[in-house]
């Protein structure tokens, strides 16, 4: 497998993803080793979702594969979990062009 | 080189099957040619569709390239289009399409045999004749270049973009090493990734020609003004843990491997045998996307799916491949290839190799989950009517 296993829980695809997936279902308080700390969840999080290891500010990048996959919109904090609620896509957003006046 | 037992074409590639195809040119005549493929032998096989009698101009123009790649792919040795006979979609343009490849073909006129029952027992005659024309054919060994290896995914997970795409992803660096043809489509599923395909394309023409059809695709949800959250990534892929359609297409594209972009064709357009790594332009729906590319001559399928996903082809034998631990064992008796393995540290590599070893045998005659169960889901893609605005230039 592409990327590292953090403390049997999360794969990290790159060096470079500020979050990690979970390889299992896990369980509030699994503990995830990151950068020298330790990264707790704050809640359950499902096989194949997606934990902060950094906070993260709303407009921040949200990375895996080493690539932008959408951007935070609320504060996200690290173990939390990242999903639709607080991180969105930038791409084929014809809402935020439409809101912007930019369709007729 | 490695190589499989296919079945010799005059006009190109071996097949790796064997069939009649009943090819109807409309929603109407589809179960006329459901029922002769189901009173036939075996290898008569019917692609019943939804397309009406009289559609747009260019829509008509996409479902015929579609029927004749069809009727034309390597593993139809023989074909018999169907038509009501009241049909824009024409069953001799159809047929003289299959017929300028070599193929046996005989149509058949709903109006004229006298109604659906008279066509059936019409029809089942003239698809048994067609069978005995074909059935001299013998396997041969051939290389494994003369293979048009398509992959699809469906019902993604976090998994796809783990373990099974980059595992068929893999396989497809294998068959283009031994100088086959690996393809992909669904370009609503490059966006957000398109910058990687684009750095490996093999030319600049190759390169705007991508991003083109990309910046279509997004633009099409930017002219409703709506966006494309809640359609991509599904419910279904959100559910699995995809967030944003980035996340959803990086993990898509592995499947095609990563060897350079040679090109990209339109749907259902002829696929180029020896050439590498070439995409074709599709919509996002699974069905839709297999058949364009079935269409466009490829002869076996990788399917991957994450969730779950059963879908066959009634010419292609579609080769399942999970990378979800559960679905591999819930979906069991329809899954080929189990590549959850990855997750707990078995070389994507390895089951790439386990993934090339079962096209090749595949291709020699091996049946699918799909095939042993009989799905043989088919569906044309129709145009929509922003797309026909496009064409016509008015959007």
């Amino acid at each position: 497998m592409k990327g590292t296993v953090l403390g049997d829980a999360g794969l990290h695809m790159t060096a470079q993803d500020n979050v990690v997936t979970a390889i299992d279902d896990l369980e509030t308080g699994t503990e995830i080793p990151y950068d020298g700390v330790t990264v707790e969840l704050d809640e359950a999080v499902p096989f194949g979702h997606k934990i902060a290891l950094v906070a993260m500010e709303p407009g921040d990048a949200v990375v895996k594969y080493g690539e932008t996959i959408g951007e935070a919109v609320e504060p996200i904090a690290p173990g939390e979990w990242v999903h639709t609620h607080n991180c969105e896509s930038r791409r084929g957003r014809g809402d935020r062009a439409a809101n912007d006046g930019e369709v007729a | 080189m490695r190589t499989f037992d296919g079945y010799p074409r005059d006009d190109g590639p071996a097949g790796v099957r064997n069939y009649v195809a009943v090819i109807p040119t409309s929603v109407t005549a589809s179960p006329v040619a459901t029922a002769i493929a189901d009173r036939s032998a075996e290898n008569v096989r019917a692609t019943p569709h939804q397309m009406g009698s009289d559609p747009p101009e260019a829509t008509r123009e996409q479902v015929e390239r579609t029927l004749a790649g069809v009727g034309s792919n390597p593993n139809v040795g023989a074909a018999l289009v169907v038509g009501l006979g009241t049909e824009a979609t024409d069953v001799d343009d159809i047929a003289d399409a299959v017929a300028a490849t070599g193929r046996d073909v005989e149509t058949l006129s709903i109006r004229e045999a006298g109604g659906t029952a008279a066509a059936v027992d019409e029809g089942s005659e003239l698809a048994r004749s067609l069978r005995e024309g074909i059935s001299g054919a013998r396997r041969e060994e051939r290389d494994a270049d003369e293979l048009v290896f398509a992959v699809e995914c469906g019902g993604s997970d976090a998994t796809s973009g783990i373990a099974a795409n980059p595992a068929v992803g893999a396989a497809c660096d294998r068959l283009v090493r031994d100088g086959g043809t690996a393809t992909f489509s669904e370009t609503p599923e490059f966006i957000g990734a398109e910058h990687v395909l684009a750095e490996r394309c093999a030319d600049e023409a190759v390169r705007e020609r991508l991003l083109d059809r990309v910046e279509r695709r997004e633009a099409t949800a930017e002219l409703m003004g709506v966006d494309l959250r809640g359609a991509q990534p599904s419910p279904g892929n959100q559910e699995g843990g995809l967030t944003t359609i980035e996340e959803k297409s990086l993990g898509a594209i592995s499947k095609g491997g990563t060897t350079p972009v040679r090109g990209i064709v339109d749907y259902a357009e002829r696929l180029p045998v020896g050439g590498g790594l070439v995409l074709m332009d599709t919509p996002g729906y699974d069905i839709e996307s297999v058949v364009g590319k079935v269409a466009g001559g490829a002869q076996v399928v990788a399917f991957t799916t994450g969730r779950g996903s059963t879908t066959g082809n009634p010419l292609a034998p579609v080769i399942k491949v999970t990378g979800n631990p559960k679905t591999a064992d819930r979906l069991a008796a329809n899954v080929d290839v189990d590549a959850s393995d990855v997750i707990d540290g078995e070389p994507i590599d390895a089951v790439g190799e386990r993934i090339y070893e079962t096209l090749l045998a595949v291709a020699g005659g091996e049946r699918t989950a799909a095939e042993r169960r009989h799905l043989e889901e088919f569906a044309v893609n129709e145009l929509q009517p922003n797309e026909l605005a496009s064409l016509r230039g008015d959007a």
